[in-house]
């Protein structure tokens, strides 16, 4: 971003990248998925890099309101600095926190997770899925509780799918009902409290009843926790954890 | 003889609606003991909101069953309401159904065969609950968080219900019996309750068909102004909350927490190299804790959320941590909430004012354990029938805990420090941020 502003030039779009997507070994795959996209459908965007900080979504859902506000207002002032306008994200928890929690602090952007922004490009058609690479796969998709209950937005990831001409299956918990991957809320960082079972082995085991070949998702949280539920299965070499992404990176040459 | 009946029906009303009205203010006074939050906003969105959900049962269907027969016994409900007209008329001026006299007898028979139809209906449906409670054992109201009180409650009121609708059914059938006698005139249309009691009324003298007729008619009265009364007691005041509860419920999107706007002033100041960080932060702009710990410190929205909560469960059996075996349960923490500023609200009845019971929500109540499984889905949001939040509550809580108290758990420490030195959850240099790019 830097270097757009130092030409005078303002990019597009914003893609905020996420600390996940930035440092996550397997999240960066996602993070490179969805840059290639942008750059198939030409579209100019540009990244903070060095500039950008965590949203704070973890700690203001671990209850430290003070933290998340210090590292929101960091960001706002380097967001405005910019006078961004638009950002898009692949992460839900940041979507989440930029689109609904920023405005209150001066951050008002239009934020868009990227399954809208895919969505979009493939009904301008500035993106176009040929060669049916998933004909035949069945591909069960897994609502991110951020992305989904959080902010309602239930079809257009399933849209994005559906393009890639596979067959769309749900689980018994899905949409509303949609079962949390067990990642949110802080979760991510902490061992869970005592039970008789992990979170994502029970949503795990839910979309593995629907003997898919691919189970999609739209967070790299989500996709860490199932990714992790497949291994705990021995699964990992049937079936596949993917986001929206990476599979409509693959469908597309 | 006949205003003596008048008296005693009058004395009656008072005592019971007076004592009604006063343990209504009573919780009126234990919700304003919650924080100000401002739901004034929009109100009509919130009115279609209130319209949709709670008089209209809008996410009463989400469970087929359940919502079926629970829209038969709210309509019950609200017939019996309007029935109550009549009861009053007839009580204080010791007529005999008095509407039948003034209204087309069309309509009369209309309603009230309505209401004959309807109290079996009810009757049939409390039944359905009853074996879904107590022989099937549906999960979601078996569970460890009801037993006690709780449990029996549910029971109870459904046995009221049930012997308010055979009271209902006995008196119209045995008024029936009597207009065949010729000992009435003909008034109201009574097919249902002719049907099942006709036949066991029909060889009975007028005398104990009176009998019969009156005590039912006082049975029913007394039960409503009891059922009245056993609402405060009860899981079953949503029936008169749901209607406020839905009204003043959250508009914003379900991802989207409050913003503690005391924190913001300060996180401003402290970014502001213009401000002397070491001076002294006027007095009053600092609130006196971050969070909640104690009732008291949530909002009235969230007390009212409380009072309101039906004990349903549908909460609890969506949430992915009391799926998976944790202490966590949403319908728990709301009836911890409501057990919570009851005993204040008791201990100020005593007392006058609060005196320090040596008790708090968080703790006495509420453990931390049940806090720190919560993955804020907000399936439990999602799936309150009655638009309850017991996420922000847990949210305020979890506040105390991590502002005021820095009780997280350690590895949740570790993510905030750093979040605080390297901006991200993981111990990673801010500079590599960018990396993916040319790996
Ligand atoms: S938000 Fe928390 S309490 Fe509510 S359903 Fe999800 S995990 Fe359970
Ligand atoms: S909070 Fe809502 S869903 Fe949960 S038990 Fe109470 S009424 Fe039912």
């Amino acid at each position: 971003m830097a270097e757009y502003a130092a030409e005078g030039k303002s990019p597009e779009v914003l893609f905020w990248v996420g600390c996940s997507g930035s440092f996550d070994e397997r999240a960066k795959k996602i993070t490179k998925a969805f840059a290639s996209l942008l750059q198939k459908a030409r579209i100019d965007f540009a990244i903070l890099g060095q500039e950008e900080g965590c949203t704070g979504d973890p700690a203001k859902r671990a209850g430290n309101e003070f933290l998340f506000q210090m590292q929101a207002i960091m960001n706002i002032e380097v967001l405005n600095s910019y006078e961004i306008k638009k950002i898009v994200t692949a992460c839900p928890h940041c979507f989440n926190t930029l689109k609904n929690e920023y405005p209150q602090l001066g951050g008002e952007y239009e934020v868009l997770h990227h399954a809208q922004f895919l969505q979009n490009l493939l009904y301008e058609g500035r993106l176009k899925v040929e060669g049916g690479n998933f004909k035949g796969k069945k591909i069960v998709f897994h609502d991110p509780c951020y992305l989904g209950r959080a902010n309602d937005q239930y079809e257009a990831p399933r849209q994005v799918l559906s393009a890639l001409e596979a067959d769309l299956i749900e689980m018994k918990r899905c949409r509303q009902n949609g079962l949390c991957c067990g990642a949110g809320g802080a979760q991510m960082f902490k061992e869970p409290e005592k039970g008789i079972k992990d979170i994502n082995i029970e949503r795990t085991e839910e979309a593995l009843d629907k003997s898919p070949n691919i189970i999609a998702t739209g967070c790299p949280f989500c996709n860490t926790m199932l990714t992790d539920g497949i291994k705990v299965k021995e699964k990992s070499l049937q079936v596949f954890v993917k986001d929206l992404a990476e599979l409509l990176n693959e469908a597309i040459n | 003889m006949e205003y003596l009946r008048s008296i005693l029906f009058l004395a009656f009303a008072i005592g019971g609606i007076g004592l009604f009205v006063r343990n209504l203010l009573r919780i009126r006074r234990n919700i304003l003991l919650g924080k100000k939050s401002n739901r004034s906003d929009q109100p009509s969105v919130r009115l279609k909101l209130m319209a949709r959900i709670a008089i209209g049962q809008g996410k009463m269907m989400a469970k087929p069953v359940a919502g079926f027969f629970h829209i038969i016994v709210y309509l019950g409900f609200l017939i019996v309401n309007v029935e109550l007209i009549e009861i009053f008329i007839d009580g204080i001026f010791g007529t005999h159904r008095y509407l039948g006299h003034i209204i087309p007898t069309q309509l009369y028979n209309f309603v009230t065969a309505t209401l004959d139809f309807l109290a079996v209906s009810v009757m049939i449906s409390v039944s359905v609950f009853f074996i879904r409670r107590n022989i099937t054992k549906v999960p979601r109201l078996n569970s460890r968080d009801l037993i006690g009180w709780p449990k029996i409650d549910g029971n109870l009121i459904l046995i009221i219900e049930f012997v308010m609708m055979f009271a209902l059914l006995s008196m119209n059938s045995a008024d029936i019996n009597l207009q065949l006698l010729d000992h009435r005139e003909t008034l109201g249309y009574f097919p249902i309750s002719h049907l099942i009691l006709g036949n066991a009324f029909s060889g009975l003298s007028v005398h104990s068909l009176i009998i019969i007729e009156k005590s039912s008619w006082w049975f029913h009265y007394l039960g409503i102004l009891f059922f009245m009364n056993y609402l405060y007691f009860s899981k079953h005041l949503h029936i008169l909350f749901a209607f406020p509860n839905t009204y003043f419920s959250n508009l914003n999107k379900k991802g989207q927490l409050n913003s503690l706007e005391a924190i913001t002033k300060e996180v401003r100041s402290m970014m502001d190299p213009n401000i002397d960080p070491y001076a002294a932060t006027p007095e009053g702009t600092i609130p006196e804790k971050f969070g909640a710990s104690d009732a008291t410190d949530l909002s009235w929205i969230q007390l009212l959320n409380a009072y309101t909560c039906t004990e349903c469960g549908r909460c609890t059996s969506n949430c992915p941590a009391n799926l998976t075996g944790k202490k966590l349960s949403p319908r728990k923490i709301m009836m911890s909430v409501r057990d919570r500023i009851e005993d204040i609200g008791k201990n100020i009845n005593k007392n006058g004012i609060f005196i320090e019971d040596g008790k708090q929500l968080l703790g006495d109540y509420i453990t931390s354990e049940e806090l720190w499984a919560c993955t804020t889905c907000n399936a439990c949001v999602e799936s309150c029938p009655v638009l309850i939040d017991p996420l922000s509550i847990i949210i305020d809580l979890r506040r105390y805990l991590v502002m005021e108290q820095s009780a997280a758990p350690q590895e949740l420490n570790m993510m905030m420090a750093n979040m605080e030195n390297n901006s991200a959850p993981w111990q990673f240099s801010q500079s590599d941020r960018a990396n993916w790019i040319h790996e």
